[in-house]
């Protein structure tokens, strides 16, 4: 009996919790759809209009990247807040085209077409359910201070001083039939404001998403995603051929020759042999280390041996300033998205290590056995921040390296910092 | 002394069995497997094992594993680590139990014969050895943030090296060409700068250093 109680109470408290979260998060939504869509709107107007005069066209890429930094940001927030999966499926811009080719590259872009469309139903349609949603949440509350005696704020008691809904405020009487009403709203808004906010990200998903031509999207997304992971596969063995030629491989060419030498030289003159035996040693050495630098950037030793999560704790653990983790796998997960998922982070803590000045590093590595299962994992650094995606940094070639695996990377990290990279990757464990 | 040796690759095991040999060591079992080396350690009772980190059948951290699990069944049982490559996680958690006689090294360091040997006497003795670059990471991390380290000399920073690395005052002496005496004045410097306990036991006092780097005080 007492534990129904308890569980009963449980379930309540709960339920208020998750109210209390959501409202949050939907007050937190009406500002972020309002302004920043407002904002972003403009700016991609004016940079359009700009084309023809050609100022545009360097403004152009760089406030779309924003508009889809946006996206990515909401298609994260509709995923860990509403449960919505909204994938992103933007073509990759080519390396190295002159800024008018990435122009109309990323106009021609069908995902970045939608992106635009997608900025004025967010900062109406998008705005307004955010707001019902807090509001649902939020103005009982009133109602509730008018009862416990707010309402003196307003009247004297002799006259109409307010109006709470559709009840007149005029005294203690009807202050508690305004704290009535806010009640009712309140247990209304808790069942309510989860769908609101859920059906504001089914909106969000509904514009972002390509609906009809999903499946001939997918396969063009598919396609140059496989274009992209050929071709950094192909570099990777144009390099790895490249320091073995002129590594390991010379190396040993030299030690084979000095011992050709000692043999001839051992006994006419032993000092000199004892000489050339020493640096041979040393070439092997070196070798060795040249070796070991090799196959550390090829597969990292403890990836094989232990998988992904020891393996980002023995990064964590190289790097030269302190790192906390919070690293929980239960399984291993496939070998070529361990693969992905270990140079992903290990790209992202080097360029913090090297260009954000940061003092101290965050990383939170966690997969979720929600539908399907989706590895996340977070990089924070309280360094100066101003990362971006563009092309050619080290960032794109990590959007692009889990974009074969239809990951999503997204960058936070506004001039000042601190920084935020989140990824996202859809899988399972064994 | 009766050492068990556990190396996959035929080369490098027959290698290693020579050169024990030729040092005046016996081989109890030279072995290939994971399970080979479990039974091994078990049964032949070695005063020391030489065991490389990856093992078949799995080719993961098998050795290393095979090993924790014979020092938790035989507190102490002096093991050397080989490798290809050195990672502060597995030094960390070679040295979780604190007890000593665990050894951690590069396989490039069987090149030198005469300080391989000697690393794994002083092994079989109960002492530590680290690798010099496993020493070298803990140092250069701690070195950017960590004042009392940035209290000590060039030469103090020297000496916490290679004792980090598990040498005696005797051998440092040898190593940076000094008299003994003078190390250890070093020695109670560096021990008071960093406000660590002063232990004449020459392994606890490895151990006491390794903690410090690794986690601090």
């Amino acid at each position: 009996m007492n534990s129904n109680g308890d569980s009963g109470h449980g379930r309540t408290g709960g339920r208020l919790r998750n109210a209390v979260r959501v409202g949050a998060q939907a007050l937190f939504l009406t500002v972020v759809s309002l302004a920043g869509s407002v904002l972003l709107f403009v700016l991609s107007v004016v940079s359009l209009v700009l084309v023809p005069l050609g100022i545009g066209i360097v403004t152009t890429p760089w406030v779309l990247a924003a508009v889809r930094g946006f996206a990515d940001r909401r298609r994260l927030w509709a995923a860990q807040w509403g449960g919505v999966r909204i994938p992103s499926s933007y073509r990759p811009v080519p390396e190295g085209a002159n800024p008018w080719k990435r122009c109309l590259h990323l106009l021609g872009d069908p995902a970045v077409r939608r992106d635009l469309l997608w900025l004025p139903v967010d900062m109406t349609a998008g705005f307004f359910i955010a707001l019902l949603s807090a509001a649902l949440l939020v103005y009982p509350l009133e109602g509730l201070a008018l009862a416990a005696g707010l309402w003196r704020a307003f009247t004297d008691g002799t006259s109409i001083g307010w109006w709470y809904g559709f009840v007149p405020i005029e005294g203690q009487l009807s202050a508690l039939g305004a704290g009535a009403l806010g009640t009712v709203l309140l247990i209304g808004g808790v069942y309510a404001s989860p769908v609101l906010l859920r059906a504001h990200f089914l909106l969000v998903r509904s514009v972002l998403s390509s609906g009809q031509g999903e499946l001939a999207e997918r396969v063009r997304v598919l396609t140059a995603t496989r274009r992209d992971a050929v071709d950094t596969s192909a570099a990777e063995l144009r390099r790895i051929e490249r320091d073995l030629h002129d590594g390991a491989q010379a190396r040993l060419v030299a030690m084979g020759m000095d011992l050709g030498t000692i043999e001839a030289l051992v006994e006419k003159d032993p000092a000199k042999a004892r000489e050339l035996i020493a640096q041979a040693r040393r070439s092997s050495a070196e070798a060795l280390t040249e070796l070991r630098d090799l196959v550390r950037g090829i597969h990292p030793p403890v990836l094989a041996e232990r998988g992904l999560a020891d393996a980002v704790r023995a990064l964590a653990l190289r790097m030269p300033l302190p790192v906390e983790f919070d690293v929980t796998l239960t399984g291993r997960l496939g070998a070529p998205l361990e693969s992905a998922a270990y140079f992903a982070v290990s790209e992202v803590l080097t360029n913090a290590v090297k260009h954000s000045g940061a003092g101290r590093v965050w990383i939170d590595l966690h997969h979720t056995a929600e539908p399907g299962g989706v590895l996340r994992i977070a990089v924070i650094d309280d360094g100066c921040g101003g990362a971006v995606v563009g092309a050619g940094t080290g960032l794109s070639g990590v959007a692009r390296r889990l974009g074969t695996f239809d990951g999503v990377l997204a960058v936070d990290s506004p001039v000042g910092g601190p920084t935020m990279v989140t990824m996202e990757i859809p899988c399972e464990l064994f | 002394m009766r050492v068990v040796l556990a190396e996959d690759l035929f080369l490098l095991r027959d290698g290693l069995v020579r050169m024990l040999e030729a040092f005046g060591f016996e081989i109890a079992a030279a072995v290939e497997t994971g399970p080979e080396l479990t039974r091994a350690l078990a049964e032949e009772a070695p005063d020391v094992a030489v065991v490389d980190v990856r093992l078949p059948p799995s080719h993961t951290d098998e050795g290393l594993q095979c090993a924790l699990e014979a020092r938790r069944a035989r507190p102490g049982l002096p093991v050397l680590v080989l490798s290809q490559h050195v990672e502060q996680l597995y030094a960390r958690e070679l040295l979780a139990d604190g007890v000593g006689g665990i050894g951690y090294l590069l396989k490039d360091r069987v090149f030198d014969a005469e300080q391989f040997i000697d690393a794994v006497r002083r092994v079989a003795a109960g002492g530590t050895v680290m690798d010099p670059q496993v020493i070298q990471q803990l140092l250069s991390r701690r070195q950017a943030d960590d004042r009392p380290l940035g209290r000590l000399t060039p030469r103090e920073l020297e000496v916490l090296e290679l004792m980090a690395q598990g040498r005696s005052n005797a051998a440092i002496a040898g190593q940076l060409v000094v008299t003994e005496r003078a190390i250890a004045k070093h020695t109670s410097n560096i021990f008071a700068k960093l406000t660590l306990d002063v232990s004449d036991d020459d392994n606890r006092r490895v151990l006491a250093v390794l903690a410090y780097l690794d986690h601090g005080r």
